[in-house]
């Protein structure tokens, strides 16, 4: 257990994301409002960039931007988690956003954001 | 006679007798009626006998389903409900544990001796100034070593613009008439939203040109200093969403419609599809580049990595701009 706590200590940047992905996790599995289901799904989105962008990061070294003087490999952090969290962030925007248009379309049909009232109203529909 | 056939019965299916159960075995018990004299009148009084009974059992068994029904309800939706929190509960800190304790297996925070520090990174720091002209090294290996994969991004920003469009819009008729939606859009829009506020105006006025003057110089020395297209176009976006704000859709119409989004979108993506392109062509297959690279440092250089940054700015801002405009009252 000793050893766990310790080890979570030494990755708190991991531990970190990873409550944050939990959060994220259950407010998308526990609310029945479509828009916090929709926030508990950008909170894992933003776990996730957390864990990658903090795996690129080495200590005492520059952002990667030349430098005057410094070529070397050892001046610089890893660049390519960055590139990735970029291509990360555009998607999950528009994911966010058809997302949302979904939801207002549903909205402006039953009336209601809850979506056990909306499958029960759906249900009524077929029959 | 009766006793006996409810314990045969009880017998055979170890189960309570229900009244509808008894009912049955009364009518079995029961000695047939003496028809000495087979008059119609008592084939007639039989009959009204058993239609009696009958009605008796079928609302007996609507009376069973309507409690059943009643239980589903109200009982039924609770359990099933409270069982699917404590399983969703139970599955979130599940996985929780689970990662927790996959992390003693990672690699330590922030030392340069990791796994994913590997030649990749080592030959686009050594190397990528040089090949590509970019000061920042992000901006040189997304739009120029990884430029096809900007290219995807750019057009997944478009495509959830057209879903977004198709799902939001409130057209008009085929004859040019706006709809009854799309009136009430109008008129809701008109009635809660600010209009004329003097406090949002004035702030306005300040911000919205140094915001967009700001954006597009981030879009331009993507190359140079942190940002590039991305970013620039993010915020580009925000000072228009501004302006719309405090003056209202009468005054960004002038310069910004639904056509210019059509245009400006396609112009940037195929421009981008063509400037790209040559990559294809030289560069690969040990053909020789006839961009060149230029000094790193100086806004003209970096080879296609400016305008193809200007082209992905204006596909955010564009998109940004019209998400808000969608959502807020379904038209641009």
């Amino acid at each position: 257990m000793n050893g766990l706590l310790d080890s979570l200590w030494r990755h708190f940047d991991v531990t970190v994301a990873i409550l944050l992905f939990g959060i994220g996790f259950t407010t998308l599995l526990l609310h029945t409002n479509l828009i916090k289901k929709i926030i508990g799904l950008n909170i894992m989105e933003t776990a996730t960039f957390l864990f990658l962008t903090s795996q690129g990061y080495i200590a005492n070294r520059a952002a990667p931007i030349l430098m005057e003087g410094t070529r070397a490999v050892s001046g610089y952090v890893n660049p390519i988690p960055s590139g990735l969290v970029l291509t990360g962030i555009v998607v999950s925007v528009s994911v966010t956003a058809v997302m949302l248009a979904l939801t207002i379309r549903l909205y402006r049909r039953y009336h209601t954001l809850d979506i056990d009232s909306m499958t029960l109203m759906m249900k009524g529909e077929d029959e | 006679m009766k006793k006996k056939i409810a314990d045969s019965l009880r017998k055979r299916f170890y189960w309570e007798l229900s009244p509808l159960d008894e009912d049955m075995i009364a009518s079995l018990s029961e000695k047939p009626h003496e028809l000495t004299r087979s008059s119609n009148e008592a084939l007639e009084v039989l009959e009204d006998v058993r239609e009696v009974r009958v009605q008796r059992a079928q609302e007996q068994e609507q009376e069973m389903y309507r409690q059943i029904h009643r239980w589903s309800h109200a009982s039924g939706v609770k359990i099933i409900r409270s069982m699917y929190r404590v399983l969703a509960a139970v599955t979130c800190l599940g996985i929780v544990f689970f990662l927790l304790w996959t992390v003693n297996t990672l690699p330590p925070f922030g030392e340069p001796e990791n796994p994913y520090n590997n030649e990749v990174f080592a030959r686009y720091v050594e190397w990528g100034p040089d090949e590509t002209g970019a000061v920042n090294m992000v901006t040189g290996m997304i739009l120029d070593y990884r430029a096809f994969d900007t290219f995807g991004e750019a057009s997944v920003l478009f495509v959830a613009a057209c879903s977004v469009l198709f799902l939001l819009k409130l057209h008009d008729h085929k004859d040019g008439k706006p709809t009854k939606t799309w009136l009430e859009a109008e008129y809701d829009d008109r009635f809660h939203e600010p209009k004329n506020d003097q406090i949002l105006q004035f702030a306005a006025k300040l911000m919205v040109p140094v915001v967009l003057l700001f954006g597009f110089y981030v879009i331009l020395n993507g190359h140079i200093t942190p940002g590039g297209g991305f970013s620039g176009g993010a915020i580009m976006g925000a000072g228009l969403i501004l302006y719309l704000n405090a003056y209202g859709f009468k005054k960004t119409e002038r310069f910004f419609t639904y056509r210019t989004f059509q245009w400006i979108t396609f112009g940037s993506l195929l421009t981008y599809a063509g400037l790209k392109s040559y990559s294809f062509y030289t560069g690969a297959n040990h053909l020789e580049s006839f961009v060149s690279p230029g000094t790193p440092g100086n806004i003209l250089s970096a080879g296609f990595i400016l305008p193809l940054n200007l082209c992905v700015g204006l596909v955010v801002m564009c998109t940004m701009y019209v998400f808000y405009t969608l959502i807020r009252k379904g038209g641009v």
